[in-house]
């Protein structure tokens, strides 16, 4: 992985830690290097000062060829009892116009009389440059490779020029200085550092961390299912806050628009298994009855032996289980049933209450609908009984299992509910087809019917888990065709004559 | 150059400023009427000069106080520098007495008496000594010193000037061209500091002022080394102004001479190094400098 492919939650905090370092070093060593151009400076005018005054004391001295009072004038800018004075001079001494030495604090390096250039070190290259410079000049004299800063000052008045007076400074002197000043600059910088890092630190990955999240969930959309981001991880209204606010649009609009293909889709395959199970239903149904018809003629016409009256009765039993499980397929409201009143809940009640019991359930029913409303009663209740015994079969003993009907304008909405771990995945996505089973021993038909009643209806089931409860909701419009409904169910749109066995 | 020593408190300043007015007087009446003698607030005034270790500021002080209190009258010290300027004083009859050099005592001629003279380890006698640094290896002699640089003490010094010139002579050259460069330090201890810095190459100085610093001061010897002893020549005297009265004159001598049978006293010379004090002393002490001083026509 490249560098600049790194997420931004490592990127940001180090980019950020570069550029402080960076600064840091930068803003340092500018600093230093003004310290060390000031030092230098504060050393040549110091030296300047010395010299200034020294020549001029220095000229009568000269002028009287007094050599003992020169040398203790020279002697007198060292403290040698002072080490620690840091500008001061390592030498000082003053040259003739032949360059030759009239007075030197160090009279033991530089004798009186010596030849400048005939001296070591820069002192040669010194009497040239001065020789050069015609003596009468105040400068500053470095040479490469040279530990020492030569000042250099006319010894002269009145246009009468002696010599040069000369100031050695080493330039080691104001090293201990420079460092010291080094040392304090870097030990402020690491304190910078050791809090501008940290906060640097905390605030990119405050930056990088809403960021790397919305690069997850936009990668997310592809597969239709993006991730619900928390408005509280990124709170503000800035750029990025409104992306943000975008991606949570987008994402809502794309949820809802998966889950609405995903039920399209199902109730498309529910209406074709519904219309292949009425095709088929039709077809055993037509020639079941004429079956039935026939052993009834049989048994009518006369005593029938024994054997024959039992292999009769079996056949009628057999036929009989047939015609069940074919109505059970093909499941058709009755337009010609009676309106749900509050009774019907009651009765609901009463026939599931051994089973709850049975199992020391409670049932908590919550009630809230007008005495009357205009739905086939017959269904409603055939649906809740089925959803209820499911419930009811799910359940753990000891917890609860709720009913609630609410009436809402011009629908009813019913749930079911219970405590206890939802369906697995498989399950659920066949959750309303045929033969179709959570458990051992269902035949799987009763959320099959439920389904295609609630749709004949003109209503809508849905299932929901969370929570550690399954609940069934149902909303049934209080206005319904049947009729609509149920030649959209039924095969070829032909309404079924066969009711479904109570 | 050392500012004259101010006694403290405002009594002194009056005293200065007496003394002031009584030598602007003196200066104008002439040499004569220099000392109201015994007059109440009158200063006597001596003069010291580099011919003994005269910047030991301490002794000074006290030795100062010990005449006062002996005398009976204020006392001021009056250092300086080269002897130059003490004489110009006595010329001016702003001293009354001095310790001197020898030349000076000469070169002044009857000018000034001669007071006292010091007893140098019990004899009135002292040599002058060359001295080179003490790493010069090479230089054993004055002859060895030819085109040196050469530090002199003091143009009126004896044995700081008179006498490495005499030397110089003996050998048969020309003092103002055997060296490659002289100067003057105005002091001898200030020689030795030049020989010891490497400023010159050798020196002439007085074996007294050697001996106290080797004993006072053993950093400043340090660095150099004698490497010529000469013939003994009377010790620097002490001399009193020929305008000084009899009885100031008197007392002044008893004073020094005095010195060595009194208990302060002794404490002091011994810190003069001087333990043996003063003697009246014999101008015949001083011959063998006169020739000294004739050979080179200043006498």
């Amino acid at each position: 992985m490249r560098l600049f492919d790194l997420s931004f939650r490592h990127k940001i905090p180090l980019w950020g830690s570069a550029l402080i370092i960076a600064t840091a070093l930068a803003v340092s060593a500018a600093t230093m290097l003004r310290a060390y151009d000031y030092l230098k400076q504060d050393l040549v005018s110091s030296s300047e000062n010395l010299g200034f005054t020294l020549a001029k004391t220095l000229f009568p001295v000269l002028l009287h060829d007094d050599a003992w009072r020169a040398f203790e004038l020279v002697r007198a800018p060292f403290h040698e009892d002072r080490p620690d004075l840091p500008l001061e001079a390592k030498e000082i001494f003053v040259i003739d116009r032949d360059l030759k030495v009239l007075v030197s604090s160090a009279p033991r390096i530089m004798p009186l009389l010596a030849e400048l250039s005939s001296l070591g070190a820069d002192y040669p290259k010194l009497a040239q440059a001065l020789a050069r410079a015609n003596l009468d000049f105040k400068g500053v004299f470095e040479f490469p490779d040279s530990d020492y800063l030569y000042v250099t000052i006319p010894v002269a008045e009145e246009g009468k020029l002696l010599g040069t007076l000369v100031i050695t400074h080493s330039k080691n002197v104001f090293l201990p200085r420079f460092y010291g000043f080094a040392l304090g600059g870097a030990g402020m910088g690491v304190l910078v550092l050791a809090i501008l890092l940290p906060l640097n630190w905390y605030w990119g990955r405050r930056m990088a961390e809403p960021l790397v999240q919305l690069a997850h969930g936009m990668s997310e959309i592809v597969h239709g299912a993006p991730a619900d981001l928390s408005p509280d991880l990124y709170a503000f209204h800035d750029e990025l806050g409104q992306l943000f606010a975008a991606y949570r649009e987008a994402a809502t609009e794309i949820r809802q628009k998966t889950a609405l293909e995903r039920e399209v889709m199902q109730s498309e395959r529910l209406a074709a298994v519904g219309r292949l199970a009425a095709g088929i239903a039709h077809e055993v149904n037509n020639p079941l009855g004429g079956m039935l018809m026939a052993l009834d003629t049989l048994k009518q016409r006369g005593p029938l032996d024994p054997p024959t009256a039992r292999t009769v009765a079996l056949l009628e039993r057999g036929l009989q289980q047939i015609t069940e499980t074919v109505g059970a397929l093909l499941v058709q409201a009755r337009v010609q049933s009676r309106d749900l009143n509050r009774q019907d809940f009651e009765d609901i009640r009463t026939l599931v209450e051994p089973q709850a019991s049975r199992k020391s359930l409670q049932l908590a029913f919550d009630i809230d609908i007008a005495e009357s409303l205009p739905l086939p009663a017959g269904f409603v209740r055939q649906v809740l009984i089925n959803l209820l015994l499911n419930a009811i079969e799910a359940t753990q003993p000891g917890d609860t299992v709720r009913v609630e009907a609410h009436a809402n304008g011009d629908q009813l909405l019913l749930l079911v509910a219970n405590v206890g771990e939802p369906p697995t995945p498989e399950i659920l996505a066949h959750l309303f087809e045929p033969f179709v089973s959570g458990r051992d021993g269902g035949h799987g038909l009763g959320l099959w019917v439920s389904y295609q009643t609630v749709n004949q209806l003109g209503g809508r089931i849905a299932v929901e888990c969370d929570a550690g409860e399954v609940r069934f909701l149902i909303n049934l419009p209080l206005h319904y065709e049947v009729t609509a409904q149920s030649a959209k169910v039924g095969a070829g749109g032909t309404p079924t004559t066969l009711e479904r066995p109570t | 150059m050392k500012p004259i020593e101010l006694p403290d408190g405002n009594r002194g300043r009056r005293r200065i400023l007496r003394s002031l007015v009584t030598g602007a007087l003196a200066g104008m009446l002439g040499p004569g009427r220099v000392l109201a003698q015994t007059t109440p607030g009158r200063t006597v005034r001596v003069g010291l000069t580099p011919a003994f270790v005269h910047d030991q500021h301490a002794l000074m002080a006290d030795w100062r106080r010990y005449i006062e209190v002996k005398l009976g009258v204020p006392v001021e010290f009056v250092p300086r520098n080269s002897y130059r300027e003490t004489m110009d004083l006595l010329h001016q009859g702003r001293l009354d007495f001095a310790w001197l050099c020898v030349y000076p005592f000469l070169y002044l001629k009857d000018l000034v008496r001669l007071l006292a003279v010091p007893l140098n380890q019990g004899r009135p006698y002292y040599r002058s000594y060359l001295v080179v640094g003490a790493d010069d290896r090479k230089r054993n002699s004055m002859a060895d010193l030819k085109g040196a640089v050469f530090a002199y003490s003091d143009l009126y010094s004896n044995t700081g000037y008179l006498v490495p010139r005499y030397q110089v002579r003996q050998l048969g050259e020309d003092p103002a061209t055997f060296f490659r460069k002289t100067f003057f330090t105005w002091s001898h201890r200030k020689a030795i500091e030049a020989v010891a810095a490497g400023m010159a190459d050798g020196a002439a100085m007085d074996s007294f002022v050697w001996d106290t610093l080797v004993r006072v001061k053993p950093e400043v010897t340090a660095g150099t080394r004698i490497i010529g002893r000469s013939a003994e020549y009377g010790f620097p005297p002490f001399v009193a102004h020929r305008a000084v009265a009899a009885q100031d004159f008197d007392a002044m001598q008893r004073v020094l001479l005095g010195m060595s049978s009194d208990p302060a006293g002794q404490v002091l010379l011994a810190r003069l190094n001087i333990n043996d004090g003063f003697i009246p002393g014999d101008r015949s002490l001083y011959d063998s400098v006169v020739v000294m001083m004739r050979a080179f026509g200043e006498y």
